[in-house]
């Protein structure tokens, strides 16, 4: 068999890899290798549109398997691959094949992060990762069902307000105390969980489980302190660790996630890696290694990590970029706000706002919410102006008069 | 019906390099004033996951999806690129006596 470039992991970032490849010119073999039954599709639907479509969805494809077809990219679904011979440049498949390469790509993602608190593994137990994953759960969400969820994150929120709108009494149990700890700013918080709680939803904080027991009936959730919660599902959402097996045991260095340079290659100049699964040195922060779960950052590290084991030599210079959808509202976060020293903020109309993050005066990430889209300009131009290590004036960035863009221009 | 041409805003309502939402008869559209001070206009709705493209950001030739970043051309209606792979509809445009017209079906 030729050797060809593979792709372990056939998420956002894997499928967008491959179709890169083919954009750029390669004309070699390309393999795309994934566990699950589907072919590469979204997932940030999963915790949203997935849940409260009326009928049950089919994944949300980033392109039919005729798209991959015409452009000779074999999709192998449903397949794990299990091993990395390095010296002989080969991938190991769990049926025994194996697929030899000249480039691989590691795009194994990250897993939902396994509770170990006895039972947590019973079947009124659920995690959110995967479509199928998403799909059980959404069996679940009916009018009048209790549904729990442990975790006041992103993917427990969002999973919140999907139920709330499908009818389902929601009970929010989170250990801290308050929602949304990592990475969000207070202030941004505090209107979410308003808007939890004027929705019906029971938000539990500075709560932890100390059991569980379950029955036909439903399963018990014991707190550190006041009554037991009972439910029918208990969701999961504690967070994401990124899947590096594969890597660990072929001897890659890993560092909270399989550990790459500026341009996505391991310690095996062979081997990249990219998206949720890897950890990177980001240079807008100094160089800082971090490890982003994020789908856009998924989309663009597969075609950069495309573009570099063609040869490229472009570094990474993306600025973190994130957005939740919780019932009308939008979050939208650019840049990494916990590097921030000052805040500055731009009140908006309609009781949207914007959060800008400085230090020293320089632009270092910005953080807005608003019903809709009304920030999403705002964010957008935040970022360019986070790129372009933009030193600002802190008047300025308060006056919503003040266009971000003519700071973009100055 | 193809002279069937629409007011949709006066020409000064649109700042340069924007874009503002317009519907008309059940359709939304999205009308957008160029860095050159041209007038252009596009269905109002991205391909990839139907969000209103006037809250997102115009630079150069490029409209720029709110919600997840697709991108078209808006003067020609070009999707460039991941997440969105289908055109945009766009409609010809006039500009007279300070107001804007918009070609629709």
């Amino acid at each position: 068999m030729k050797r060809g470039i593979v792709i372990v992991g056939a998420g956002e970032c894997g499928g967008r890899a491959a179709l890169a490849l083919r954009e750029r010119g390669y004309d070699g073999p390309i393999t795309l290798v994934g566990a699950e039954a589907h072919l590469p599709y979204e997932r940030p639907p999963l915790s949203k549109q997935a849940m409260v479509s009326e009928a049950e969805p089919p994944p949300k494809l980033i392109a039919e398997r005729q798209f991959f077809a015409d452009r000779r990219i074999e999709c192998m679904t449903g397949v794990h691959a299990v091993a990395i011979d390095r010296a002989g440049q080969s991938v190991m498949l769990a049926d025994g094949r194996s697929l030899p390469y000249e480039k691989l790509l590691l795009a194994t993602g990250a897993t939902s992060r396994r509770w170990p608190l006895p039972g947590a593994d019973g079947t009124r137990c659920a995690y959110l990762r995967t479509h199928d994953d998403a799909v059980r759960i959404r069996s679940a969400l009916t009018a009048g069902s209790h549904i729990a969820i442990l975790g006041g994150g992103f993917i427990g929120l969002e999973l919140a307000a999907s139920a709330r709108r499908r009818g389902a009494r929601v009970t929010v149990i989170e250990a801290l105390p308050r929602i949304l700890t990592r990475g969000v700013p207070e202030d941004i918080a505090r209107i979410i969980d308003a808007r939890h709680r004027a929705e019906g939803v029971a938000l539990l904080c500075g709560k932890g489980v100390t059991a569980l027991r379950e029955d036909a009936s439903g399963i018990e959730i014991a707190l550190s302190d006041g009554d037991p919660v009972t439910a029918d599902l208990l969701i999961i959402g504690i967070g994401a660790v990124p899947v590096t097996d594969l890597a660990q045991s072929a001897g890659l260095a890993i560092e909270n996630g399989i550990a790459v340079d500026e341009q996505l290659q391991t310690s095996d100049p062979a081997i990249y890696a990219a998206g949720d699964c890897c950890s990177f040195p980001l240079a807008i922060y100094g160089g800082r290694r971090v490890r982003l779960e994020c789908w856009r950052s998924a989309q663009e590290q597969g075609a950069l990590a495309a573009r570099n084991m063609l040869g490229a030599g472009e570094n990474v210079s993306a600025v973190p970029w994130f957005w939740s959808d919780q019932y009308d509202l939008t979050l939208q976060i650019a840049g990494l706000p916990d590097e921030g020293r000052e805040i500055v903020r731009r009140d908006l109309s309609d009781n949207a706002f914007i959060l800008f993050h400085l230090a020293n005066g320089r632009l270092i990430a910005a953080s807005g919410i608003a019903q809709g889209n009304a920030v999403a300009k705002d964010i957008r131009l935040a970022e360019m102006l986070i790129a372009k290590r933009a030193t600002l004036d802190p008047a300025a960035l308060a006056q919503p008069q003040v266009k971000l863009k003519s700071l973009l221009a100055a | 019906m193809s002279s069937n041409w629409v007011e949709a805003c006066a020409a000064s309502a649109i700042d340069e390099e924007d874009v503002i939402r317009f519907d008309h008869d059940g359709q939304t559209f999205a009308i957008y004033r160029s860095a050159e001070d041209e007038y252009f206009a596009t269905d109002g709705l991205c391909t990839h996951e139907q969000v209103h493209l006037a809250d997102g950001l115009v630079m150069d030739d490029i409209i720029e999806c709110p919600m997840h970043n697709g991108r078209f051309n808006y003067k020609t209606g070009e999707a460039k690129g991941a997440p969105v792979c289908v055109n945009l509809r766009t409609y010809p445009v006039k500009v007279e006596g300070g107001k804007v017209f918009v070609q629709v079906d």
